[in-house]
């Protein structure tokens, strides 16, 4: 009942508030075209019968909330999931290489984190070029990157995933930084009143202490690995995925389709932030961690 | 003092100074210090007058500036290398992601003792601290005093023949920290350990200690060096006589002496 009070109520009030938002500019955005398509009909619609027609062009400039609830619920529940066109199809193409580039990601985040704590020289050295990484526009980059690797060859999974990597191993290797600096001085002086190894210090003391820090960076890191795989889609003209639905919808005007496929991959990324979030949960709870 | 025993921490000249943004900080200045082997030594003084700083030399986790000290006739690092001795911190500081039984385990890891032999050593230190029992909990679930006998015990537990204690009890109210203080005066009679033992409390130094020196800051310098006349038995009660009084006089006109009460 609580939960039903302090979560359901509060989050279910603000998505009313959006729709109500959205009807009132589905409204208004698609005025100007509705104007011009009665103007040249010569019809002379009531009000309410205007307002019915702005919300159901099939092009409009926003779509109505209910049309891209019908093309999101036929997209994905009565297609056959094999069907270029399903958006549990496009939805897995996407979400294969967000998987793999979050992988890499995290792997490459940890390492890059575990060298900067360690050797002194790469904290000075390679801090500013990780910040530097970030600045520049993804956009400008992917398209780059997949060019190149098709260059020698390497087509497919593993350029998009590569830039979902680009992406993701940020907020891992500067959340795992800080973790891994986070333990107190009190038990860093423990270890050392024990005459215990670096290596020790760091697998006894360090990792464990920057478990908490690994999945609050995790959970970002898996939502930009998402973007990347979104944005690696657009420029391969790339025929599957949530970013080809996308590059596609805008071709021939679907804006229906576009919003369906941001849909897609809202659903996806909130999929993905909330595994990540029990899997810390999990993990918490093994390590001792006191019952919320 | 006790001639006939070797010494466990022999101190002479010593000195440390901490170089500051505000300059040079004399911690400490011209400490002489021996104490043999099986004694309880109370560190006393004021904050600022070097008790803990004192400490932290024996256990290598300062270097001193100037002076000579031997831990067990080795230098501190050689002492420490060689896990000469156990350290309890003002705070628990247990690691909340180990049940108290793997962090009693952690000091016998880091020296890599069996299994079996580590399981043995446990059992033995979680008795020794009244704590047996509670080996699968984790610390959060433990009160403040028991969390901190964990700790005693995890010091304990590479059996060292020296422990050193820093304001080990400063954070618990006085029922807990009275109980504690007598639990371990049992610990350290059925042990044989040397303690070293810093406070500022004065009734707790003269209950536990068979020797308190007194410190006095700016700098950091020892002003007394006072052996107790109380018997090695203590009960509780032993406060009120008017042996324990004249003693804990004594020690307030040592830290008065060392100007500790002024601002």
């Amino acid at each position: 009942m609580d939960s039903f009070r302090d979560k359901i109520v509060p989050v279910t009030s603000i998505l009313a508030g959006v729709v109500v938002v959205w009807y009132l500019f589905a409204v208004i955005l698609n005025t100007p075209f509705q104007r011009d398509l009665d103007r040249r009909a010569n019809a002379t619609p009531s009000v309410v019968e205007f307002i019915g027609k702005t919300l159901a062009q099939p092009k409009p400039t926003l779509p109505a909330p209910h049309q891209v609830a019908v093309n999101f619920f036929e997209n994905t529940f009565l297609r056959s999931v094999t069907s270029s066109r399903s958006l549990v199809y496009n939805a897995w193409v996407t979400l294969s290489s967000t998987l793999l580039g979050f992988a890499f990601g995290t792997a490459l985040g940890i390492v890059i984190a575990i060298g900067i704590v360690h050797v002194a020289t790469l904290d000075r050295s390679l801090m500013p070029w990780i910040i530097a990484s970030q600045t520049i526009p993804i956009l400008a980059v992917a398209p780059m990157i997949i060019v190149v690797l098709a260059a020698i060859g390497v087509t497919g999974l593993i350029p998009k995933a590569l830039i979902s990597t680009y992406l993701s191993f940020f907020p891992v290797a500067v959340g795992m930084v800080k973790g891994l600096r986070s333990p107190e001085l009190t038990h860093l002086d423990l270890m050392h009143t024990y005459n215990a190894s670096g290596s020790q210090t760091f697998w006894k003391l360090r990792v464990p202490a920057s478990v908490p820090f690994l999945f609050t960076s995790m959970k970002v890191a898996v939502a930009a690995s998402l973007v990347g795989a979104i944005v690696g889609e657009l420029p391969t003209g790339a025929v599957a995925g949530i970013g080809a639905k996308l590059l596609a919808g805008a071709y021939y005007s679907q804006t229906i389709d576009i919003w369906s496929a941001l849909i897609a991959g809202s659903v996806v990324a909130a999929l993905l932030v909330m595994v990540v979030g029990i899997a810390g949960r999990i993990v918490d709870r093994a390590m001792g961690g006191r019952p919320a | 003092m006790t001639g006939q025993s070797p010494a466990v921490v022999s101190a002479s000249k010593l000195g440390l100074t901490f170089q500051t943004s505000d300059g040079p900080v004399q911690a400490l200045s011209d400490v002489d210090l021996t104490i043999g082997k099986g004694e309880f030594v109370s560190f006393i003084g004021p904050s600022g007058c070097g008790k803990t700083t004192l400490l932290r030399v024996i256990a290598d986790l300062e270097k001193p500036t100037s002076g000579t000290i031997s831990v067990n006739g080795m230098t501190p690092e050689k002492a420490r290398e060689n896990r000469a001795y156990g350290y309890v911190f003002q705070a628990a500081a247990l690691f909340p992601w180990r049940t108290i039984e793997r962090n009693v385990a952690l000091p016998l890891e880091v020296i890599g003792l069996s299994r079996a032999e580590q399981t043995a050593r446990i059992k033995r230190t979680l008795d020794l601290v009244n704590l047996s029992g509670f080996e699968k909990k984790y610390p959060w679930q433990l009160s403040g005093g028991m969390q901190q006998r964990a700790s005693i015990a995890r010091a304990l537990a590479f059996d060292a023949d020296l422990l050193l204690m820093d304001e080990p009890f400063g954070a618990l109210d006085e029922i807990v920290r009275d109980h504690l203080n007598e639990q371990l005066l049992e610990l350290w009679e059925r042990t044989n350990k040397t303690i070293c033992f810093v406070t500022h409390s004065i009734p707790e130094a003269v209950y536990l200690s068979t020797r308190i020196v007194v410190m006095s800051p700016r700098p950091g310098r020892v002003s007394d060096v006072i052996s107790s006349t109380l018997p090695k038995k203590r009960p509780l009660d032993i406060r009120e006589t008017p042996e324990f009084l004249a003693i804990a006089a004594r020690v307030r006109d040592g830290l008065r002496a060392g100007h500790s009460y002024e601002d």
